[in-house]
């Protein structure tokens, strides 16, 4: 048990320190760019015609707390963390004056919701078939798969969204290709709203699947064939240990361990996946908002988006670790 | 040489790969000939369909899609290549030092290596992007996606440097008295080259994917012609609306072509550089 | 006192070959890019091993021992290749051909044969407890209800000096010795009637090895066993085998009753490494054989050892000497047997 705890502090120490660079990084980039915020923001404001000189003060002076043109650099670092840590971005500029916590507050589960299903489904089905692929070396209908399967991984997450969306939304169209749920239902936990969120989000889902699938599946294949060549599986092999034990309790269970970290450290280029298909089909996300914020100069609301996402993976990346030990009995617990 | 014709005859994959290649770098050789300068607009009839005389039809800018498409090769292979040398270079440093100081130091950097691998790339870029707005120019992209893409290769390159360390011609280096920076350039770096090699194609993949998705989102220098920049042009007229779909198909069908080149060029490198999948092949 | 005893109980069985092995051929294959290699680990090997009977094969490194038994337990994967020849089982009356029909060793497995492969410390899946690996492995062949069969693998972990509790362990908490015992445990509790073990003490300490040692003679000459025993070790032939086979670049060398092998040896290289062996009040220089072990993938023509045998003579690089018997009652393929001194 104190092994165990002292394993968690070290993760949670990893976790700590990918916060801090992720924020400090948004912090200079946000601080050096050659750009004044502030004047642009209130320029690109007063030009869309808002020109009620209370709310532009009102956001001139937010602005300048957020980004810092008062005090020297170390305290402008210290205003901008106490902001990230009350999660406290200012009012966003697009949808202003609502807040850009609420903002992504509204995204934020959406997103989460997506990343989370369609990772744990491409992860699941990418190993599963990728495991049978690699243990049943000759069955044809896993190779033909597996040619499939791979030549989908290479393509951009964005022509795979683009063909789903020519397929399924105007040569067959069946689901619907835009938006998070359907717009005049109130959402709750009601049966229509529900599915509705469901159907909403599997063409979204099933092209990050898709785009996922097959680096699961090429690296799972590769490690089991290496691994049905180590001794305890050979000997259990010979010693007639039933196929469907050997295939999961000696083949897949030791293959998976790499695979679960190996989760752990893509989860960062995951979200970028999120961006590119919340934007191909209007998915009300984070990704979206980000887009959405740059195209309308949201200072505020880029800021908030990114911080949040670095943090969000980073917890991401956290859970992963804790539950690692979980079903890998060597993990040195100390 | 030998090798590489070994390659064309025994491996399918190369052979599919190297075909596809080549047919994206003969484009590249075209965009040196293109008849008017790429940047231009309205220099022919806009809205053509393919036909003898515009293999792959107009835009509605009036651009030939043709030569648009070649210029738009060039360019996004040119910022993948960028990419991928300039985080060769962190990565192959970073691996080989980590690896051959070992120890505390190695967790230290391994440490770090993490941390900014958690970090969400997209975001990142977004965000340069976005503070940068009319600064930002192709060559600081790439230096900027360089420096964020190369921490999951120098882990595997530590990972070979690593066992090298304990190999007896470092110690037979280091006990002669040559120089840290020596050893590992003359005596390490030749044995990390296959899994750079490999790394690097994987690499160009995935620089290229993130210029793709950059541009088609409208956030890279849009008057460049580039692969993403031409989907960006056909979302912007909205093309498939308009029923000018090979505006959105040409481009689609040729970052299809490209990726599955490459693809195939690494999955079959890497199959070369690892034995075991050599013994699987041999049908064993 | 010992040999007495076991030598009353032979005459008592009937010997009847358990194992037969007919001009066997088996090559590791490479074929990469058109080029083709070829590993002949071995090369035309015939025997036989009777029941109730220990019997050893030695030989230097890389001499085939490993490949030959993999090859007789039906363990072998590409790139190794059967190229000729068998191996016949009979279980009495149930004949096995493990390379004519495959499929008739698959139940026999662990029931009637089983076997301790080199490196037998790492073959525990790491991520199992033990008891898991017991259950996967020898449950099915025990025909024994939950509680009967745990305290039987109990009982049998306690004869070969384990607690009980490591069941509960996974193996990387355990030493290297105590994973290897495990497996020997794993590979006896069954009591097959065959045993084929490549180096299962050579991780062991002397003493335990003592033990192990004597374990596995226990259990072979309870179940009245036959066992197959490689080691490059000769001290631990002379301890526990009854015949024993010398190999030599993926061929058989000699082969003989183990006392008559030690006492007068009739090939030259069996009785080198013989003289290698420490005697207690010896204190000559032992001689070092000249030249290395041969590649297999290009071995010597004619008798593979000439390149090295101090006795050689041009016959030896032409011709291939064939297993003929020998004066010691054995089997010995030399043109010059018997003109060996022992060192
Ligand atoms: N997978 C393989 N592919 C090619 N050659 C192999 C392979 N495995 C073993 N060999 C070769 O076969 C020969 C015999 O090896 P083997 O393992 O049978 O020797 P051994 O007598 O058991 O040696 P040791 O005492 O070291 O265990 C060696 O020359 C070895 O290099
Ligand atoms: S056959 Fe010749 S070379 Fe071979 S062992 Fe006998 S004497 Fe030596
Ligand atoms: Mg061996």
């Amino acid at each position: 048990m104190h092994g165990f705890l002292i394993y968690l502090m070290k993760r949670f120490g990893q976790f700590l320190f990918v916060v801090f660079t992720g924020v400090t990084l948004s912090f200079l980039i946000a601080h050096f760019s050659p750009v004044d915020p502030i004047e642009q923001t209130v320029s690109l404001l007063t030009s869309f015609g808002n020109t009620d000189p209370r709310s532009v003060e009102l956001l001139r002076e937010s602005l300048r707390e957020l980004y810092g043109t008062g005090g020297s650099l170390l305290d402008q670092y210290f205003t901008f963390w106490g902001r990230v840590l009350t999660g406290d971005f200012g009012p966003s500029l697009s949808a202003f004056p609502t807040p850009v916590s609420t903002v992504i507050g509204r995204a934020l589960p959406w997103t989460v919701g997506l990343l989370t299903l369609a990772t744990l489904f491409s992860w699941t089905l990418g190993n599963l078939f990728g495991a049978l692929a690699g243990y049943f070396r000759d069955n044809r209908p896993l190779k033909v798969l597996g040619v499939f399967v791979m030549s989908m991984q290479p393509i951009p997450t964005y022509i795979v969204g683009l063909s789903m969306i020519i397929v399924f939304g105007y040569l067959w169209p069946v689901l619907p290709i835009s938006g998070g749920a359907q717009l005049n239902l109130e959402p709750g936990f009601t049966w229509e709203y529900v599915s509705s969120v469901i159907v909403h989000g599997t063409l979204p889902a099933l092209t990050l699947v898709c785009v996922g699938l097959g680096g699961w599946f090429i690296s799972m294949r590769s490690l089991v064939s290496n691994i049905v060549t180590e001794d305890h599986v050979v000997y259990a092999e010979l010693a007639g240990v039933p196929g469907r034990t050997m295939f999961s309790q000696y083949v897949a269970r030791n293959a998976m361990l790499p695979q679960v970290t190996g989760l752990a450290l893509t989860l960062g280029h995951v979200f970028g996946g999120a961006v590119i298909v919340e934007f191909v089909f209007n998915y009300p996300g984070m990704g979206k908002l980000l887009v959405a914020g740059i195209y309308a100069g949201d200072y505020s609301l880029v800021l908030g988006v990114t911080t949040i996402a670095i943090i969000a993976v980073a917890t991401a990346v956290f859970i992963i670790d804790v539950l690692y030990p979980l079903i890998d009995p060597r993990v040195k617990l100390g | 040489m030998k090798i590489l014709i070994d390659l064309l005859r025994y491996n399918r994959e190369f052979l599919v790969g190297a075909i596809f290649l080549a047919v994206i770098l003969a484009l590249v050789v075209a965009s040196f000939f293109a008849p008017y300068d790429e940047m231009m607009t309205y220099v022919v009839i806009p809205d053509m369909p393919p036909s003898a005389e515009y293999w792959l039809g107009t835009n509605s800018r009036g651009q030939d899609l043709f030569w648009q498409l070649a210029a738009s090769m060039r360019n996004t292979l040119m910022f993948g290549v960028v990419v991928a040398l300039v985080s060769r270079v962190i990565a192959i440093t970073v691996g080989l030092v980590s690896g051959y100081l070992g120890g505390r130091v190695d967790q230290v950097i391994m440490a770090i290596n993490d941390t900014l691998n958690a970090l969400p790339n997209i975001p990142i870029l977004l965000l340069l992007v976005f503070v940068l707005r009319d600064q930002m120019s192709w060559p600081i992209l790439a230096v900027t996606a360089a420096l964020l893409g190369w921490q999951h290769d120098s882990r595997l390159i530590r990972s070979v440097a690593l066992s090298l360390r304990n190999r007896e011609f470092t110690r037979q280096a280091v006990f002669s008295g040559m120089r840290t920076g020596k050893i590992l350039f003359r005596e390490h770096l030749p044995y990390v080259m296959p899994i750079v090699f490999y790394t690097t194609m994987n690499n160009l993949i995935w620089a290229i994917g993130l210029e793709v998705t950059l541009s088609i989102l409208g956030f890279s220098d849009i008057n460049r012609p580039t692969i993403g920049g031409m989907i960006y042009w056909a979302n912007a007229h909205s093309a498939m609306v308009a029923g000018i779909w090979w505006w959105i198909a040409v481009p689609m069908v040729f970052v299809v072509i490209l990726f599955l080149g490459l693809f195939m060029l690494a999955m079959s490198v890497n199959e070369y550089i690892d034995p075991r999948s050599r013994l699987a092949r041999m049908g064993a | 006192m010992h040999e007495v005893l076991s030598k009353a109980k032979k005459t008592a069985v009937a010997p009847k070959n358990v194992l037969t092995v007919e001009g066997l051929k088996a090559y590791y294959i490479n074929e990469h890019f058109g080029v083709r290699r070829e590993v002949r680990a071995v090369d035309d090997i015939s025997l036989t091993v009777q029941r109730n009977e220990v019997y050893g094969i030695a030989g230097e490194s890389s001499s085939g021992k490993s490949s030959l038994i993999k090859t007789l337990a039906g363990a072998i994967r590409p790139p190794m290749r059967v190229i000729e020849g068998s191996v016949k089982f009979d279980f009495g009356g149930q004949s096995i051909d493990v390379y004519g029909e495959p499929e008739q060793l698959k139940p026999a497995r662990w029931r009637h044969l089983s076997y301790i492969m080199q490196g037998s410390m790492n073959v525990l899946n790491p991520v199992r407890r033990v008891k898991h690996s017991f259950h996967d492995f020898a449950y099915r062949h025990m025909g024994l209800g939950g509680a009967a069969f745990w305290s039987k693998v109990r009982q049998h972990l306690e004869r070969l000096g384990l607690d009980p509790d490591v069941l509960e362990a996974f193996p990387h908490q355990l030493s290297g010795g105590m994973r290897q015992r495990i497996t020997i445990a794993l590979a006896t509790v069954c009591e097959p009637e065959f045993i084929i073990a490549d180096e299962p003490t050579t991780a062991l300490d002397v003493l335990v090895q003592q033990d192990v040692l004597g374990l596995i003679k226990d259990v072979q000459a309870r179940m009245q066993a036959s066992i197959i025993f490689v080691t490059h070790d000769m001290s631990v032939h002379a301890a526990i085998t009854d015949r024993l086979a010398i190999m030599y670049a993926g061929r058989l060398a000699e082969e003989g009753a183990t006392q008559a092998l030690f006492d007068n040896p009739q090939h030259p290289y069996t009785a080198h490494l013989i003289g290698s062996l420490p005697r207690i009040g010896d204190v000559r220089v032992r001689k070092s054989l000249p030249g290395k072990p041969p590649a297999l993938s290009d071995p010597p023509s004619g008798c593979r050892f000439h390149p090295r045998c101090p006795l050689a003579i041009e016959r030896c690089s032409r011709e291939v000497p064939l297993m003929q018997p020998s004066a010691t009652g054995g089997r010995v393929a030399c043109f010059r047997a018997g003109e060996v001194v022992a060192a």
